[in-house]
């Protein structure tokens, strides 16, 4: 995957100048500590300060883009009708139920996505801002999968479709009432 | 050891000088490896102690005897960690200018029932290094308990102070201190996410990655070694491993659908993560070097949050199996699940003490708080440490005195460590943005 390569190769560069950085800060901090009182009653160990807190690695900057997945040889009046159907499905509090107002949106997005195989669609499912981030992830999985049924019942493809969760991690408002709470409950289908 | 009853109290503490350490470093080069301190590091921190009851050691830490241009408050940052631990309850009393070769008058430190004294000195050393001694006298018994000498550079200083209250707590407590040890958080701010590791005092975060994406479920490994971690940067769920000495990263699980929950076991050859391949999100065990995931649980509901007790026999775990979401465990490898939390209709991240003694969670009160609880995992018995609303993440400092966790403070996410009793608690980051999902390293030998 072309992902994968392009962060091996960021990542050893990275790691290359860091160990050299690593080791000199390591030196820097090394230092035996040295017993002031070695027939006191209770004597202390010999031992090494420092470096603990110096050797923090560091790979900043990460900023890879997502591996590119769409139609090949789509004309731009295709793409201007494919990108005007169907982007989010909404859910209601605690369900991961598709609502029927979402049938024909979907409907229509899959006959497009049947129509043509190399097109792909990453189903996103996403939560409110309450409770905890993985167990939100694991909701909007929830919510990802009742989209990809959906969509597979409707003749998609599997091979056309992966259903990932952001959880809680990006909410489209950051309100804390139910109206920006059920803008959150959702899924989003984006290529 | 003295009974104490004792009013709430607010202790404000100014931290280091960040110039001075910055003029020590090369200022561009660990900026651009994100190695550089950042500006809000020098904010206050808070130990705020409440509560009544306590059992705690009284102590007083003299200021330490320094030559001028010491950048550390050496005594400050002792006296912090002590009262921090909740086990150790600071007297301030009129002294002499004492260092660790003096021997003090502890006369009125016993009229006040103080237990121990902590003495010492900071003096420069050649190639800008600092000598940091200090000397702890038994006031009961009119002895000294022994003095060490810390030579250290600049940027040490502070972890000479921590070492300094380890011995301390050590001594007094026989159980190790944590104050040497390391916490990793996240913190999300103007569209960039971070992944930082800072000590046990919120001080010198080290950022160890940045993204326009998120981050999130740092796990340290028993060795604290490695870290494993979610990160979205690449638009999906995936999870990595770090190695914290040299900073290099790698894909640990990029499986179809969402990776997530990294746990290391407590030995550092697997890991626990979610992955969704069966269209629902199960616990897998797997290599971190790669092969083929093993799947543990076996429901069509959610199965999350998987973690190793400390010894690696079993598995606390999140179903809904039931339901509604509540903490399982099983056997390490899989098998038969056995319901652990009964109380209430949403109970989610398990962590185990290192030794075996509690569980904490977070659990979902009526009202809707979430709010951290521990679990006496011998009698059952459970009770809230917090509280406040908005509580994620809880994990246990390595000696399982003190807990770290996430909360929601003025509006702003930040993080809280508390006793496992909840009496003492500090707030740890003043960072700009939302601090959260920390995760408490081990002792480093």
């Amino acid at each position: 995957m072309r992902f994968s390569a392009t962060l091996r190769s960021f990542t050893q560069h990275s790691a290359a100048r860091l160990s050299v950085l690593t080791a000199a800060l390591l030196l820097a901090a090394c230092g035996s500590s040295v017993d002031l009182n070695p027939q006191a009653a209770a004597p202390v160990d010999d031992r090494t300060s420092g470096a603990a807190g110096a050797n923090a690695g560091a790979a900043s900057g990460s900023n890879l883009s997502s591996s590119a997945i769409g139609g090949a040889n789509q004309s731009s009046k295709d793409d201007a009708a494919y990108n005007a159907l169907i982007k989010v499905v909404y859910f209601d509090f605690d369900s991961a139920q598709v609502r029927s107002e979402f049938n024909s949106g979907l409907e229509a997005k899959a006959k497009y996505l049947q129509a043509d195989r190399t097109r792909r669609v990453k189903l996103e499912g996403h939560t409110d801002e309450r409770g905890g981030s993985e167990y939100n992830l694991a909701l909007g999985q929830q919510r990802a999968e009742a989209v990809r049924r959906s969509l597979a019942v409707l003749g998609v493809s599997e091979a056309q479709m992966e259903a990932v969760s952001y959880g809680k991690e990006k909410l489209a408002s950051t309100g804390a009432d139910e109206t920006a709470h059920a803008a959150n409950r959702r899924a989003e289908l984006s290529r | 050891m003295l009974g104490l009853a004792h009013e709430s109290t607010v202790i404000a503490l100014n931290t280091h000088s960040p110039v001075r350490r910055n003029a020590l470093l090369n200022a561009a080069r660990l900026s651009a490896l994100g190695l550089l301190t950042p500006h809000w590091v020098q904010a206050q921190f808070r130990v705020e102690v409440s509560g009544v009851g306590l059992t705690q050691h009284p102590f007083s830490a003299i200021v330490f005897r320094s030559s001028a241009g010491v950048p550390e408050d050496i005594a400050a940052i002792v006296r912090a960690d002590l009262e921090r631990s909740g086990q150790f309850l600071h007297v301030s009393l009129p002294h002499g200018a004492w260092d660790e070769s003096s021997q003090p008058d502890l006369t009125p430190w016993r009229s006040r029932g103080v237990d121990v004294v902590v003495v010492g000195s900071v003096n420069p050393m050649a190639g800008g290094r600092w000598d940091v001694r200090y000397r702890l006298w038994d006031v009961l018994g009119n002895k000294s308990l022994g003095g060490v000498s810390y030579p250290v550079s600049t940027q040490d200083l502070r972890a000479a102070a921590h070492r300094i209250a380890d011995d301390i707590f050590q001594k007094m407590t026989g159980v190790p201190g944590v104050f040497s040890t390391r916490i990793a958080y996240t913190t999300r701010s103007g569209g960039r996410h971070h992944l930082w590791l800072a000590d046990a005092d919120g001080q010198n975060p080290k950022s160890v990655l940045s993204s326009t994406e998120p981050i999130i479920s740092p796990n340290w490994s028993a060795d604290g070694a490695r870290l494993a971690y979610v990160s979205f940067e690449a638009k999906k769920p995936i999870v990595y491993t770090h190695e914290v000495a040299t900073g290099v990263r790698r894909l640990a699980s990029n499986q179809r659908g969402s990776n997530s929950a990294p746990a290391w076991s407590p030995d550092g050859g697997r890991l626990l993560v979610t992955l969704t391949l069966t269209g629902s999100s199960q616990i897998y065990e797997i290599n971190p070097q790669g092969g083929t995931p093993k799947r543990l649980t076996q429901s069509n509901g959610i199965d999350t949050e998987g973690v190793y007790s400390a010894d690696g026999r079993t598995i606390y775990f999140v179903s809904d199996r039931g339901g509604s979401p509540q903490i399982y465990k099983m056997d390490a490898n899989g098998g038969a699940a056995q319901r652990v939390t009964f109380q209430g209709g949403y109970n989610i991240s398990p962590a185990p003490s290192p030794d075996g003694k509690w569980l904490a969670y977070v659990s979902r009160l009526g009202g809707g708080a979430y709010r951290v609880h521990v679990m006496d995992l011998q009698s059952g018995s459970v009770a809230a440490v917090s509280d406040t609303s908005d509580d994620e993440n809880p994990s246990f400092s390595a000696n399982s005195r003190m807990l770290v966790y996430g909360t929601k403070f003025q509006g702003r996410e930040s993080l809280m460590t508390t006793t496992v009793d909840g009496r003492v608690k500090t707030r740890l980051i003043t960072a700009p943005g939302e601090v959260r999902e920390p995760h408490w390293g081990p002792l480093l030998r």
